[in-house]
C-alpha cells in the first residue's frame, strides 16, 4: 500500500468517551452527542464545562462526554444549571433535555431560565415520544400519532395541540438565540452545529440564553427502520416543526 | 471563633440570613412564603453585596433544585421556605441526599397540614427527621430555640453539610423566625471555602479525570453499595448528637420539648422550681441525630417523662425509641393553630407531676 495517499478524515472526537452506545440502531441521541463533543474540542471548552443531564434515554450522556456533570431530577435541568452557573459564572454550562423532560414536567423550569437570561445553553431534542419509559405521548407528538398512550392517535381536542418550543421560547425577553435544526441527513446536522455553535458563542459571550431544538428520530417507540424514522422526520415533522433560526440577538441588533 | 462585640437585635429569620453570610455562604435561592420571607428579603441585597448570588425562583421546586446545583459546584449555598415549600423542596432534597450535594435548607414550620395557617407549629418534625422525600435517607436537623441559637447553629449546618456531603436542616418555626432578640454575632475563621476540592464538578481544569455527580445507580448491586454507604454515615451521626439540660439533675418529671415550645417550656420549668416542684427540662438541639443516649440515661435514674409539642405527637415516637426498654413518655399535644403560653402548660405538667 502506499504510504503518501492515505489521510485520516474523520475521528471520534476527544471530548467524547470511546465506548460502545446503549442507544438504539438510528437513534439520533448520539449525532447530537457528537456535535456537542466537536464543539467542546473545537472551541476548546471541556476543561471549562459543567454539563446538566436529565432523565430521560439520554441520562447518560454523562457516559459519552468527557466533562463533569451533575445529574438533574426529571424536567429540572434548567433550575439545576441556574444553580451551577450561578455559582461558578465562569465556566460553561449546558443542558440536554428531551421532549418529555423539557417540554412536559419541566414546563415551568425551562420558561423562567430562558426569561431570566440565565447564561446558559439548552440542548432540547425533540423525538415526539417519550423513549425511555417505553413510547407514550410527549407534549409534542404530532396529531394522529400513535403512541401507547394515545393509541387512537394524538386528537387535538383530547390531548391538545404539540407544542412548538422553540418558538416559544424565541418570545421570551432573557433569549439571545433560539433556533431549530434536525438531525435526518447530513445537510440538516451540519446545519444544526452551527446553531449549538452559535448558542454556545453567545454564552462565551455572555449574552444571554441559548437554545437549540433537534428534531430526532425514535425508530424504536414509532415502531419504524431508521431510514423510515428519517424520511418521517422530513415528511411529518419539519412542516409542522420548520427549522431555522427563530431569535437571534446579534441580527437584531439587540442585547438582553 | 472571633467574637463581635458589638450587640444587634434582630429578628431568628434574619439571624439566620446573617449566620449563613458569615458561614461564607455565597449563593441564595428562594421562593416567597409566610412566615420565612425576612429570609430572601435579606438575602437579596446582602448576599450581593457579599460578592454572592441570589435568585428569586420561580417556585420552590426550582429553587431546591437551583441549590443542588451550586451544591454540586462545592459552593455554599442556602434555601428557605415554610412547610408547603418544603414538601416541594422534597424532591430536590432526596437528590441531594441520594448524590450526596451538601446544602443548607431552612424551614420555617407553619401549622398544616395541607395551606393549614401561617402562626408556629411544630407538624413537620417527621418529614424533617425521616427524610420527607422519596427513598432510604435522613437530614441532619438543628431545631433552633433562640434566635442567638438560630444564628449559631446555621454556621454549624454549613460546616456539617460539607462535611458529611448531605444536606442540613434548620427546623424553626413562626415564632422563633418572627421574634427579635439580641443577638452576639461572630464569624468562623477557619471555613474552607474549598470545601467540595475532591469531589465537586469545577470543570476538568489541568485535564484531570471528569468527575459526576449523581443519584442513578443502575448496575447491579450498586444501589446496595450506596445505600450501605448513606446508612454508615447516618449512622455516625450518633455523636453529633446535641441536647440542652434544664435542672434535670434532681427532677422527678423531664419535660421533653424542642424549638420554640422548648424554651416555652423552660419559662414553666422556672415557674415549677420557685413552688420548690422537681421539673426539668430535656430540649434536642439536633432533632436528627436524636439525642437518645442522653434521654436513656436520665430515663435510667428512673425519672418520668412528658413530651411536649405544637403537634399531635410526632418527636414523641423518637422519645419513645430512646427510653422504651425502660419507662414510657406522656403526651400533652399543642394543637397546631393555638398560640401556647407558658401558663397553659402549667395544668398538664402539674398533673404528670402528681401522677394524674
Ligand atoms: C419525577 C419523574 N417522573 C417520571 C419519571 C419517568 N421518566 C423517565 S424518562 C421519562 C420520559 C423521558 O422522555 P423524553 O424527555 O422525551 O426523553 P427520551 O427518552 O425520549 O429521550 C419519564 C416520564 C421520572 N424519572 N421522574
Ligand atoms: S428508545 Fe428511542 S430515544 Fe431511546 S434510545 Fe431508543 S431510539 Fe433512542
Amino acid at each position: 500500500m502506499s504510504d503518501t495517499h492515505e489521510k485520516i478524515v474523520f475521528q471520534k472526537p476527544e471530548s467524547v468517551i470511546d465506548r460502545p452506545t446503549h442507544y438504539c440502531p438510528g437513534c439520533h441521541h448520539g449525532v447530537a452527542h457528537r456535535l456537542i463533543g466537536e464543539l467542546l474540542d473545537e472551541m476548546n471548552l471541556a476543561e471549562k464545562t459543567l454539563m446538566t443531564t436529565s432523565i430521560g434515554c439520554s441520562v447518560f450522556l454523562y457516559n459519552y462526554l468527557n466533562v463533569d456533570a451533575v445529574e438533574a431530577p426529571h424536567g429540572r435541568a434548567p433550575a439545576v444549571a441556574t444553580g451551577v452557573k450561578r455559582s461558578r459564572p465562569d465556566h460553561f454550562v449546558f443542558t440536554y433535555q428531551g421532549d418529555g423532560d423539557l417540554a412536559s414536567i419541566g414546563m415551568a423550569e425551562i420558561m423562567h431560565a430562558a426569561n431570566r437570561g440565565e447564561k446558559i445553553c439548552v440542548v432540547f431534542v425533540n423525538n415526539t415520544v417519550y423513549g425511555m419509559t417505553g413510547g407514550q405521548m410527549a407534549p409534542t407528538t404530532l396529531i394522529g400519532q400513535t403512541t401507547t398512550t394515545t393509541p387512537a392517535g394524538r386528537c387535538q381536542t383530547h390531548e391538545g395541540a404539540p407544542i412548538r418550543m422553540t418558538e416559544i421560547i424565541a418570545s421570551l425577553g432573557g433569549v439571545a438565540f433560539a433556533a431549530r435544526g434536525s438531525l435526518d441527513c447530513v445537510k440538516n446536522i451540519r446545519q444544526a452545529k452551527k446553531y449549538l455553535k452559535k448558542a454556545f458563542e453567545f454564552q462565551l459571550n455572555n449574552t444571554g440564553f441559548g437554545f437549540v431544538e433537534l428534531l430526532s428520530a425514535c425508530p424504536t417507540n414509532w415502531k419504524m427502520t431508521p431510514l423510515q424514522a428519517n424520511e418521517r422526520i422530513q415528511k411529518e415533522m419539519i412542516p409542522y416543526y420548520p427549522l431555522g433560526v427563530y431569535k437571534d440577538v446579534s441580527e437584531e441588533g439587540g442585547v438582553c | 471563633m472571633t467574637k463581635k462585640a458589638e450587640r444587634i437585635f434582630v429578628k431568628g429569620n434574619e439571624a439566620i440570613a446573617r449566620g449563613a453570610l458569615a458561614a461564607k455562604c455565597r449563593c441564595f435561592f428562594g421562593y416567597p412564603i409566610t412566615p420565612q420571607n425576612d429570609i430572601p428579603e435579606f438575602m437579596s441585597s446582602e448576599m450581593i453585596k457579599a460578592g454572592g448570588d441570589f435568585v428569586q425562583a420561580e417556585s420552590e421546586v426550582a429553587a431546591a433544585n437551583m441549590l443542588l446545583g451550586a451544591g454540586a459546584t462545592g459552593v455554599r449555598a442556602m434555601t428557605s421556605s415554610s412547610s408547603p415549600g418544603l414538601s416541594l423542596k422534597q424532591e430536590a432534597i432526596s437528590y441531594m441526599a441520594g448524590s450526596e450535594v451538601p446544602a443548607v435548607v431552612v424551614n420555617m414550620n407553619r401549622g398544616g397540614p395541607g395551606l393549614g395557617d401561617i402562626g408556629p407549629a411544630q407538624g413537620d418534625y417527621y418529614q424533617s427527621t425521616r427524610g420527607g422525600g422519596h427513598g432510604d435517607y435522613r437530614h441532619f436537623t438543628f431545631g433552633p430555640g433562640t434566635v442567638q441559637e438560630a444564628y449559631d447553629l446555621t454556621i454549624r449546618a454549613f460546616d456539617i453539610a460539607f462535611e458529611h456531603r448531605t444536606p442540613v436542616l434548620i427546623l424553626g418555626d413562626a415564632i422563633l423566625g418572627q421574634m427579635k432578640e439580641p443577638i452576639t454575632p461572630w464569624e468562623p475563621e477557619d471555613v474552607d471555602e474549598n470545601g467540595g476540592r475532591d469531589w465537586a464538578i469545577t470543570g476538568r481544569d489541568g485535564g484531570r479525570d471528569k468527575r459526576l455527580i449523581k443519584s442513578l445507580f443502575l448496575a447491579e448491586g450498586e444501589l446496595a453499595e450506596q445505600n450501605k454507604h448513606l446508612q454508615a454515615k447516618y449512622d455516625a451521626w450518633t455523636d453529633l448528637a446535641e441536647c440542652e439540660q434544664f435542672e434535670t439533675e434532681d427532677a422527678d418529671l423531664i419535660i421533653c420539648a424542642y424549638g420554640s415550645i422548648g424554651r416555652i417550656a423552660k419559662t414553666a420549668v422556672r415557674k415549677f422550681r420557685k413552688d420548690g416542684k422537681k421539673v426539668g427540662l430535656f430540649r434536642p438541639i439536633t432533632l436528627y441525630p436524636f439525642p437518645s443516649a442522653e434521654l436513656k440515661a436520665l430515663a435510667e435514674q428512673g425519672k418520668r417523662f412528658l413530651t411536649i409539642e405544637h403537634n399531635l405527637g410526632q418527636m414523641l415516637d423518637d422519645v419513645r425509641l430512646a427510653i422504651r426498654t425502660v419507662t414510657d413518655s406522656d403526651f400533652y399535644p399543642i394543637y397546631p393553630g393555638n398560640l401556647p403560653t407558658p401558663d397553659e402548660l402549667e395544668e398538664p405538667i402539674l398533673k404528670c407531676l402528681e401522677g394524674k
